[in-house]
């Protein structure tokens, strides 16, 4: 029924849009985590090949990837393309920092004028994708990369793994743009708590290239698609040519260069590497796979505990607690891989929402996870203990900045408009839809009001229909007639209403008032020395007193 | 005709007096970046074609702070302008460092002889600024980075308001585009805007100071 609302051309076009735009979508990201400033020309004429009338430059590696990920397949609802960003140590310990979510969500967008609208709603979240990733901690992180640590992306489709982003992680909406088929969103998942690192001092080692690779095929789940540094330097025996972004009819998406691609992308210099960087793809022993872990959505709630679920947990990254949640339906099959052979299939289970379900599935999963992981070396090894080591290893002080960020408000929000760093569920919007709160997006549809027990609590949240943020209830409201429900009491001669109406707008407490403060502040600031003579003379009994609680 | 109600987004940043235009630009770029397109190129037919937008990063000389702004020059030379007349009116205006710059999206509506063009916002981006005076070194390098969070805030809540996807002017057929853009550049065409600036002196009344639009006037103003 939806195809024929949207003509074939449109749809056609439709999914166009969204190929290219996923595809853009994983330039911006990547580069933004280069580690260098990024820079584009604007050009007045046309030329016909930039998507969204936007300079991104197509990397033709971070292309691939995408499109190997993709595999030919759009986002739709229950498959996002996410884009992993991570943090490798010199020393082997690796951090998720952030996640990065394209999906789709049912909501349905009918009349909206493909070719135009959405087309120049792509471009807008697209600009707003420029400057949101310039904003999440790891950029700052990822402009200082190279002697001690290295960024790290990795592209995957399916379901949206949280797990390692540790807890509190905070989230930020880059924007959503609606369409006939469904409505795309746009976010990031970036961890707070960046308190894991050792206290280690970093020196530096061989090529954390190597490390990369050999820390990578320990990796029990061979699951996961491979993780690529963001910035490296092609070797020059690079056999892998990546074919440039192939043309589509029309419009197409030719890299738009500034300045000669050896220098924008690959941005080593010798002082960071001893060696020259192995390419990534040469050295990976294990097969891509697309395969995501299909966790349930509820499942996010329950802490990340590695220590309760055993050994090697930690790690890895990935709690073995949702292995449970493989999925054997999903297409891609896991396949022997590593050193040793073949990786026993997964069963096949739900993931229960319970933590006791879990451990049980994590028995048998525990011999596939100690038969997988076979360090080859004892270099190996000591990476991979040290790393849970590290892991579960007291907050330390070489990154210690938090960074605490809250979706923001404007300064005369509406208290009422909830932002989702105060809901209680984390990650809330990847809960089921029926919680949406953007009832201010017109692009979505509102959600249907709260059952109101008494027309108090409806006329407080009624604020008319204008959209713009103003300032707090009391000025957009005015109450004409107001009967609140349940509101005769025997008991107190005043009504409910009465109560409202009279302390609805209660005078500030003198105390709070500034004149009375800094007044009394001046008095305590004058009574100081006194207070202070008074003090000193009494220290002997301050001392014995002291004596008593020791 | 649409709504003209003007929607109205008020931003706040206490910042140290060194910080005032690199914290202003980052906002007012940040907005502009999202409200320029390519410059069109009207076919036969109606159709328009539109050319390419480029970005670069900018990084903060005293703020902990970095954002992405359109490639051009002429921009950015027509914001530095005024953000540089703001930031000299607050430190003259013998204030306590408080005043606030409006940057204001409008269209042209233009009028029979003898009445002028009207200009309609339909969109206003007001940035209260509040300079504080730092004791110390120490002082100065916790602000740096206060500052750096709080832009990146800033950025936040400006990109929200971005995807609400709210009134915007029709695209113009081309007898018209120069009611809704400013076309006077030459890399790219950003909405019409103005931007002004008021500084609220000590007595708490505020000097006003408009400027006209930066790049060219129109004859009929």
């Amino acid at each position: 029924a939806m195809d024929t609302d949207l003509s074939s051309q449109d749809r056609k076009d439709l999914d166009k849009f969204i190929k290219f735009f996923a595809l853009k979508t994983v330039q911006v990201i990547v580069q933004a985590r280069l580690g260098e400033k990024i820079c584009t020309r604007s050009s007045s004429s046309p030329t016909g090949s930039d998507w969204f009338n936007l300079a991104i430059k197509d990397i033709p590696e971070v292309t691939h990837e995408a499109k190997k990920a993709l595999a030919g397949q759009l986002p739709a609802v229950g498959r996002s393309m996410c884009v992993e960003i991570s943090l490798k140590t010199s020393e082997g310990d690796s951090m998720e920092l952030e996640i990065w979510c394209l999906e789709m969500n049912e909501k349905c967008d009918k009349e909206i004028k493909v070719s135009y609208t959405v087309y120049n709603r792509l471009s807008l979240l697209l600009k707003s994708l420029l400057a949101i990733t310039r904003v999440t901690p790891a950029y700052r992180l990822s402009r200082k990369q190279g002697h001690e640590y290295v960024i790290l992306y990795r592209i995957y489709f399916g379901e949206v793994q949280l797990s390692g982003l540790g807890e509190g992680f905070q989230t930020v909406r880059v924007g959503t743009v609606g369409t006939p088929v469904g409505t795309i969103t746009l976010s990031c998942a970036y961890r707070i708590n960046l308190a894991f690192m050792s206290t280690r001092q970093f020196e530096r080692t061989p090529p954390i290239m190597g490390i990369i690779i050999d820390h990578f095929v320990d990796r029990p789940y061979p699951t996961s698609s491979p993780m690529h540094p963001c910035n490296y330097r092609a070797g020059e025996d690079n056999g892998a040519v990546y074919p440039s972004v192939e043309d589509s009819q029309e419009v197409c998406t030719t890299s738009f260069s500034t300045s000669p691609p050896s220098q924008c992308v690959f941005t080593v210099t010798k002082t960071h590497f001893q060696t020259p960087p192995p390419v990534v793809t040469d050295t990976l022993k294990v097969p891509v796979m697309g395969l995501a872990f299909s966790h349930q959505l509820s499942s996010s709630r329950l802490s990340y505990q590695p220590a309760a679920l055993g050994v090697g947990s930690a790690d890895m990254g990935y709690p073995v607690l949702f292995a449970g949640g493989l999925n054997a339906a999903h297409p891609h099959q896991l396949i022997g891989a590593g050193k040793e052979g073949g990786i026993p299939p997964i069963p096949s289970q739900p993931a229960h929402g319970t933590q006791a379900d879990q451990e049980r599935m994590c028995t048998p999963l525990d011999g596939v996870h100690y038969s997988a992981a076979t360090p080859s070396s004892s270099e190996d090894t000591e990476t991979v203990s040290n790393s849970s080591e590290g892991k579960c290893g007291s907050p330390h002080d070489l990154l210690e900045t938090i960074f605490i960020r809250k979706v923001g408000a404007f300064v005369n929000k509406p208290i009422n408009q909830v932002t989702m760093a105060n809901l209680d569920i984390p990650f809330a919007m990847f809960a089921p839809k029926n919680i949406e709160l953007e009832d201010n997006d017109p692009m979505v549809n509102p959600p249907d009001s709260p059952e109101t027990e008494s027309p108090l609590q409806g006329s407080l949240h009624s604020e008319g229909s204008s959209g713009s943020s103003t300032g707090n209830t009391h000025d957009d409201f005015v109450m004409i007639d107001f009967k609140p429900a349940f509101s005769k009491d025997d008991i107190l001669p005043m009504d409910l209403g009465t109560f409202y109406r009279e302390f609805q707008n209660p005078p500030q407490l003198s105390s709070l008032s500034i004149d009375i403060g800094a007044q009394s502040m001046a008095e305590d600031l004058d009574s100081l020395p006194e207070k202070l003579a008074v003090h000193e003379k009494n220290v002997k009994e301050f001392d014995a007193f002291v004596e008593t609680l020791q | 005709a649409p709504a003209m109600n003007c929607r109205a987004e008020v931003l706040e940043v206490s910042v140290e007096g060194r910080q005032v235009e690199e914290a202003m630009l980052a906002v007012l770029h940040t907005v502009l970046l999202h409200r320029s397109t390519g410059k069109f190129h009207y076919k036969k037919e109606g159709t328009y074609s539109i050319g390419t937008v480029g970005t670069q990063d900018v990084d903060c000389d005293f703020i902990d702070f970095a954002y992405v702004r359109v490639s051009s020059e002429e921009l950015d030379r027509a914001l530095r302008k005024a953000v540089g007349e703001f930031k000299d009116a607050l430190r003259n205006s013998g204030s306590d460092g408080m005043g606030q710059i409006s940057l204001e999206f409008y269209q042209k509506k233009k009028s029979r002889w003898p009445f002028s063009d009207e200009c309609i916002p339909w969109e206003l981006w007001t940035i209260k600024v509040n300079v504080v005076n730092l004791a110390n070194e120490q002082e100065r390098q916790i602000c740096r980075e206060k500052v750096g969070e709080k832009l990146c805030e800033k950025i936040i809540n400006i990109v929200e308001v971005m995807n609400r996807h709210e009134y915007l002017p029709k695209m113009p057929t081309q007898s018209e585009v120069d009611n809704v853009f400013d076309t006077s550049l030459k890399d790219v065409q950003p909405y019409l805007y103005k931007i002004s600036y008021q500084i609220t002196d000590t007595l708490g009344t505020s000097v006003t100071t408009t400027m006209r639009r930066l790049i060219k006037d129109t004859l009929a103003l």
